[in-house]
């Protein structure tokens, strides 16, 4: 692609075909069909251990809805944490082969030579991508709100169901950040395996590990710093990951009550009401950055693997 | 945006008219190493022009860089008055390129790959269906339309990459190795569908490295080495340019007086040597065996054979990195490919 002076013709031309190809192929595919298992299997199983755990602790909670998201029952997870992991797992698995697929099976040259832009593939497959775990979301959380509705016997009300939506698109954002990241080593990897696999080491790292050693490497960075800095440091390094990122955004719109993500001083809790619920907005403003990063990165990470994509040569 | 334009040969930036295809200097490098160096020739409108030489002779790249997929590092290229750095849209939209191994969606039909491939050309519904069952038609896979492209044979893959171009009417089919890999049957029928490209006006670029399998159906080739243009011509040019004539007449005959200086006299004949007694091997410009005959009789002698041999490319490639290379020892570097 050229990377001198100006080209000519819409970069998007073709965006719509290359979208509506890939969305048909994705729910063709049997990825999808796993998917569908998953979707089903999640909302269940979770449901059926929020609503267990609920029965047995709730007294009276004016957020009851949320617990059906944010309640766990040993052994089961709650959802919140079910979606931690499933979400990454799906965007991986629709965008690890991306770009790399094609290259293998040797259509990329040939639906290159049609008269698009490098541009429209690429980002065609992020919306398909994206469409795909949408709609898959959408269906799973309408799958809990429902069992939920019928199991409670509660409606929820109008907050509740805001947060709910807000925690809906804040999961959408979160599968943007993996899909994008999946897409990037599509673009870097000629072998899918090889891409799976990077993909899915980095998603671990950056789950499991990278909090845990957040502190030690704060700890080393500052080595006379005091425990507040230390505490700030480790957290704002932890914040890296988008694992972090989504499960603090998840905590303060799921939990009214979640006044701040970091540490607070006595001096800030002055005259605040604990425990007492902060309207919808205000917990919006406590994710907000959160909520950015994740979007943000996504953002970047596209742009990483469009970047790659551009430079790359189509030959085999 | 910039809307197709009709008449592609008067379209802006007007080329000297009859060229489709300019290249001037040509050439990509990858760091320090030089992929295409400085090549220059031009194709004609409705001209089947050969790139021919070995692998990695820099053949794909350059088409890359025609079609705008590759960067060009230096020179330039104009397809119908293009430049396929700036435009590429309107080069690819008028040329047709069909990949060495072409590709297709295992999981979908013929008939289903190429209304992908047409939706991306931006071709409405009525026309698509139309066009996409006339190419199908035209090169014999009507029957297996609907059939999965991952039960496809090789030769079938690339009957159905040039289907892609002919619904596209492409003015330009680039076919990068199409006999790749093909047995001889199928290979021949694909060389008859390039023909019928040529009949309707199209022009063809053919790579290959298949010397002898090409050149039947090429008008003129660009011989290819190590990166640049190493000879560029009519087969026949070639032959007389490297090999001194551009025909060899075999005859043999029994008796007869002074033979081979009667056939020496006939005009355009450039060597006649005798390898055996009572055979002679004629070089000469034009197809002289009737002249030969007829010099055999006249001689007194009794003709029991005659036979033209074509230049073959082959020969013409082969004896001209001979030549090339041995003044320098190098030979060892590039071998001339033997087909």
């Amino acid at each position: 692609m050229p990377r001198n002076g100006s080209r000519e013709g819409s970069a998007f031309h073709g965006l719509g075909v290359v979208t509506l190809k890939e969305l048909s192929d994705h729910f063709a595919s049997a990825r999808m069909r796993v998917l569908e298992w998953l979707v089903v299997l999640v909302a269940l199983a979770a449901v059926y251990g929020a609503i267990q755990q609920i029965r047995a602790v709730t007294a009276e909670d004016p957020f009851l809805f949320l617990r059906l998201f944010t309640t766990a029952r040993e052994p089961l997870p709650s959802f919140t944490a079910f979606l931690g992991f499933l979400v990454p797992l799906m965007a991986i698995g629709l965008g690890f082969d991306a770009v790399n697929g094609e290259h293998n099976r040797r259509t990329l040259s040939r639906i290159l030579s049609q008269p698009i832009y490098r541009d429209a593939l690429l980002f065609g497959k992020f919306l398909a991508g994206m469409a795909t775990m949408s709609i898959s979301l959408v269906a799973l959380w309408l799958l809990v709100i429902g069992l939920g509705l019928i199991t409670l016997g509660v409606p929820p009300g109008g907050e509740e169901m805001g947060r709910a939506l807000c925690f809906l698109l804040v999961t959408i954002a979160y599968a943007g950040v993996w899909l994008a990241l999946a897409m990037l080593f599509s673009v870097t990897f000629r072998s899918p395996a090889t891409a799976a696999l990077v993909t899915l080491g980095l998603w671990l790292f950056v789950t499991l590990i990278w909090p845990a050693l957040a502190p030690a490497i704060a700890q080393a960075l500052l080595p006379n710093g005091d425990e507040a800095t230390l505490v700030i440091t480790a957290q704002a390094l932890s914040r890296l990951s988008p694992s972090t990122l989504y499960a603090e955004s998840v905590l303060a719109i799921l939990h009214p009550a979640t006044r701040s993500l970091g540490p607070v001083y006595v001096s800030q809790l002055q005259g605040a009401l604990m425990g007492s619920p902060l309207p919808l907005w205000d917990s919006l403003m406590v994710a907000w950055p959160q909520i950015v990063g994740l979007i943000a990165g996504s953002i970047i990470l596209f742009v990483g693997g469009y970047v790659a994509f551009q430079r790359q040569e189509v030959r085999a | 945006m910039n809307a197709p334009t009709p008449n592609p040969v008067t379209a802006n930036g007007q080329p000297h008219l009859g060229n489709v295809i300019e290249a001037k200097g040509l050439t990509k490098r990858y760091g320090e190493t030089i992929a295409v160096n400085d090549i220059t020739f031009n194709v004609g409108a409705g001209e089947i022009f050969g790139l021919l030489g070995p692998n990695g002779a820099g053949k794909t790249t350059t088409i890359l860089m025609l079609l705008g997929l590759s960067d060009i590092s230096a020179g330039q290229a104009r397809v119908f008055g293009h430049d396929p750095m700036r435009d590429p849209l309107s080069v690819k939209r008028r040329v047709g390129y069909l990949p060495d191994t072409v590709g297709f969606y295992d999981n979908l039909s013929a008939a289903d790959n190429l209304h992908y491939t047409a939706r991306l050309m931006g071709m409405a519904r009525e026309e698509r269906f139309r066009k996409i069952a006339a190419a199908l038609n035209r090169v014999g896979l009507s029957e297996v339309a609907n059939k999965k492209v991952g039960a496809f044979s090789r030769g079938m893959r690339q009957r159905l990459g040039l289907a892609e171009i002919v619904m596209k009417d492409a003015r330009i089919a680039i076919l990068d190795e199409p006999t790749n890999g093909l047995d001889p049957q199928a290979s021949l029928e694909l060389l008859e569908l390039i023909r019928g490209f040529k009949a309707d006006g199209i022009s063809v670029v053919i790579s290959s490295h298949l010397l002898d399998r090409v050149q039947s159906i090429c008008d003129r080739v660009a011989l290819f080495n190590a990166g640049r243009i190493a000879l560029l011509g009519t087969v026949g040019e070639l032959g007389r340019q490297v090999l001194g004539g551009g025909y060899a007449v075999e005859v043999e005959a029994d008796g007869g007086v002074n033979l081979a200086k009667r056939l020496s006299a006939l005009p355009g004949v450039r060597h006649v040597s005798e390898p055996a007694a009572g055979r002679f091997r004629i070089v000469c410009d034009s197809d002289l065996r009737a002249e030969a005959a007829g010099e055999v009789v006249a001689g007194g002698g009794r003709l029991t054979q005659l036979s033209l041999d074509r230049p073959s490319l082959e020969t013409i490639y082969t004896r001209y990195f001979q030549t090339a290379q041995s003044p320098n020892q190098d030979a060892s570097r590039e071998v001339p490919h033997a087909a």
